[in-house]
């Protein structure tokens, strides 16, 4: 089963026109059409990536002149105790933040596209757009609503907590170093669960209904229906859904910068590799910027995105079976 | 070597431009700054006072947001697009700048003398032989009080910690105002209004901050650890949840009248000026027992320079000696109190709570923040470790001894201070 896309698309003839076309032409037709996307590309991301790469293995001394040192950078990074202390604490506070995301976000979106795509459902389409719409808002003002519905000062959490008895419950979770990174985490699962929610759904809606009706007739009930044909069937949309998550949050920096700074206090408890870089390349405060380490901290962060997903494309999606309508 | 990495520079310069800056024209002048605060009063006040005397300089005052400031400032120095006059960050950013020659050496610059020694060593060489930034102002660290709040209580503002502590505990009993108005979450304010703002009494002002830089003292000396130890008592005082409470919000907290004691920085004053509705007293750091001398973090704060790649340095110079002139500094002064001239020639400044504070220089003495000179130079940095450990010992999660050993550890990985 697996290359049956690949088959559907390999046996596609070649238009007559483009067969019969002289190939000069058909270069220029090429050219013409992958030109400005290969050109903007070039430009935008993977030159940016690889001078990126090139200024990680040079340094600088005070009068601002480079020196090329390989990979000393990243030697440092990875045992100085210095560098590396803060990095691996990025890179763990990073994993939770991907975790939460995994085991909340996800598993919450594809629920509610299940839920979306019942038949008989009333009011479907408003659901739909009432959760889409925070993944509309901008990360500034998620953040600073957020920080005030939780602020132990003004907040309406503490307040409606206590309406319901559980006032004891209420702490200042974005300050303690124990709850600041879970809390942020779950702010922008609460921001962004439209989007696994429309990509599945959209997924459900092509399910045939000959399928869905042909289970209904074996006496299977909605949930079963779902467990036992619905989800195998959107199985590579979710594949698709956590990569799209695991390179967001592995990227993440806005939500983060815009709650806690670029310090990520309390004691470093919601530094994720985003917010490490920023202080390393930018600066912070009195610390100065430097553009080098930052460089090797970036282009470490880019090989862990990487890594993430070659393990996806040819680990998990290898043994996604695919079905055709 | 510099020619074969101009490709990778290429990605900075374009980065730059994108910020959308274009370069300085002749004849006018723009003013990088991180004083988005302030504009209005550039505008409004300052810059038609300068045209006064020139009226052919356009200038125009292009503020960033300061927590980017220092990043967008060296962005658009590379890819030669910044202004033509530079506000300067005290000491090492500013002194970076200088070294990789964005700065102009300002020593010729007519009214230079009109400043300090003190003055001047945030913006010079470690040697003292160049200084590149005109002084501009100060900012002074102390506390601002509620004096309803201290008449429900019956109290006077404390000279002594032991008197402060009375204070509290009185305020505390009574319940209606949050003794101290201080959060965690930002962390900065628990080190700047916390650590610096009480600790020059505790180290002795300029004998300690040198002492530290020479090496014959450590963070991790009685003296330290007693700051942390003050701090730490301050938690039960403050607000709950003050580990989530955010600068604006002990702001806002003090200008509704719900606070009575605000850890403060002299510039809060316009702050409070603008939206508190009951009359705002203030007292410096309050004497440890036994203390008899005074000092106060008396911090140089911001100071103005002319970009080396300006192509109207001259009009840039003319802005400079301006600058350094005592109608300049009064009419700063006043136009932003809080932020007081560092210029030797006498100014009377009319806002009281600003006069009260810069009274102080009278009395006590005057330091600047001990973190900020030289000991900030390498990694981890000193700062930003201060921030963090003054905001932990406050919350409660690091003992104030093993705040100073950290603080001291961190530094001796890489500061060897001269023999």
């Amino acid at each position: 089963m697996r290359g049956s896309f690949a088959k559907r698309t390999m046996a596609e003839p070649l238009s007559q026109v483009v067969a019969s076309m002289p190939r000069g032409r058909f270069l220029a037709l090429m050219a013409l059409f992958l030109g400005p996307a290969v050109a903007i590309y070039t430009l935008f991301s993977i030159y940016p990536l690889i001078a990126t790469m090139a200024l990680s293995t040079y340094t600088t001394d005070s009068s601002g002149a480079y020196q090329f040192v390989g990979l000393v950078n990243f030697v440092t990074l990875l045992t100085d105790a210095v560098w590396s202390k803060p990095f691996w604490n990025a890179a763990w506070n990073n994993l939770v933040f991907f975790a939460v995301h995994m085991l909340v976000q996800n598993p919450i979106g594809i629920a509610l596209a299940g839920l979306l795509s019942l038949p008989g459902l009333k009011l479907k389409s408003l659901y739909r757009t009432v959760i889409f719409l925070p993944t509309m808002l901008s990360v500034v003002i998620v953040g600073f609503s957020w920080n005030l519905i939780l602020s132990p000062l003004w907040g309406v959490a503490e307040g409606a907590l206590k309406a319901v008895g559980l006032g004891s419950w209420f702490a200042p979770w974005l300050g303690l170093p124990s709850t600041a990174l879970v809390t942020l985490a779950l702010i922008s699962v609460w921001q962004f669960v439209g989007i696994p929610m429309m990509l599945i759904y959209a997924a459900l809606l092509n399910i045939p209904d000959e399928l869905i009706d042909a289970a209904r007739v074996d006496g299977l009930g909605h949930f079963r229906i779902f467990w036992h044909i619905k989800l195998p069937l959107v199985l590579p949309t979710i594949g698709l859904v956590s990569i799209l998550t695991f390179v967001g949050n592995f990227n993440a920096f806005d939500l983060i910068y815009t709650v806690k700074g670029a310090l990520a206090g309390p004691n470093f408890a919601s530094d994720i590799l985003g917010t490490f870089f920023y202080r390393t390349f930018f600066g912070f405060q009195l610390q100065l910027g430097n553009p080098t380490m930052g460089a090797a901290v970036a282009t470490v962060m880019f090989f862990i995105i990487l890594a993430g997903v070659c393990l996806y494309l040819f680990i998990v999606q290898r043994r996604l079976r695919r079905y055709a309508f | 070597m510099n020619k074969g990495i101009a490709w990778m520079r290429g990605g900075v310069a374009l980065a730059a431009l994108l910020t959308g800056l274009a370069a300085a024209q002749a004849g006018s002048l723009k003013i990088e700054s991180w004083r988005n605060d302030d504009a209005d009063i550039w505008n409004s006040t300052i810059i038609p006072a300068f045209n006064k005397h020139y009226p052919d300089i356009k200038v125009e005052f292009a503020p960033s947001a300061p927590a980017d400031y220092n990043a967008a400032l060296n962005a658009r120095l590379d890819g030669g697009t910044a202004g033509d006059l530079i506000t300067c960050r005290p000491f090492d950013a500013s002194l970076q700048l200088y070294q990789k020659h964005q700065l102009d050496g300002l020593n010729d610059l007519k009214g230079m003398d009109n400043f300090p020694d003190v003055a001047k060593a945030a913006w010079s060489t470690d040697d003292g032989k160049v200084t590149f930034c005109v002084p501009m102002a100060s900012v002074i660290h102390g506390f601002f009080y509620n004096q309803d709040a201290f008449k429900k209580v019956g109290a006077k503002p404390p000279k002594t910690m032991a008197e402060f502590h009375e204070i509290l505990d009185k305020l505390k009993k009574d319940g209606t105002y949050t003794p101290i108005d201080l959060g965690t979450a930002d962390q900065w304010e628990a080190a700047t209004m916390g650590f610096q703002n009480i600790g020059p009494d505790y180290w002795k002002g300029e004998q300690g901050r040198l002492a530290l830089i020479a090496g014959k003292e450590k963070y991790s000396d009685p003296e330290y650890v007693a700051v942390f130890k003050e701090l730490a008592s301050w938690a039960p005082y403050m607000g709950s949840g003050f580990q989530a409470q955010k600068y604006p919000d002990s702001q806002n907290l003090f200008s509704l009248g719900k606070a009575a004691i605000y850890p403060a920085g002299s510039w809060d004053i316009s702050t409070f000026r603008k939206d508190a509705q009951f009359p705002i007293g203030a007292f410096p750091p309050p004497l440890p027992a036994g203390d008899t001398d005074c000092y106060i973090s008396d911090h140089t704060d911001i100071g103005m320079g002319v970009n080396a790649a300006s192509k109207n340095k001259e009009d840039a110079k003319k802005f400079l000696e301006w600058l350094a002139t005592p109608e300049f500094a009064e009419l700063y002064a006043n136009a932003l109190p809080g932020f007081f001239p560092l210029s030797k020639a006498p100014v009377t400044i009319k806002d009281p709570l600003a006069a009260e504070m810069v009274g102080w220089r009278k009395d006590c003495k005057s330091t600047i923040r001990n973190s900020y000179q030289i000991l900030n130079r390498g990694t981890p940095n000193l700062e930003n470790e201060l921030w963090n450990v003054s905001a932990q010992v406050i919350n409660g999660t690091l003992a104030p001894d093993a705040a100073g050993k950290q603080l001291q550890t961190d530094l001796d990985k890489w500061y060897k201070p001269a023999k």
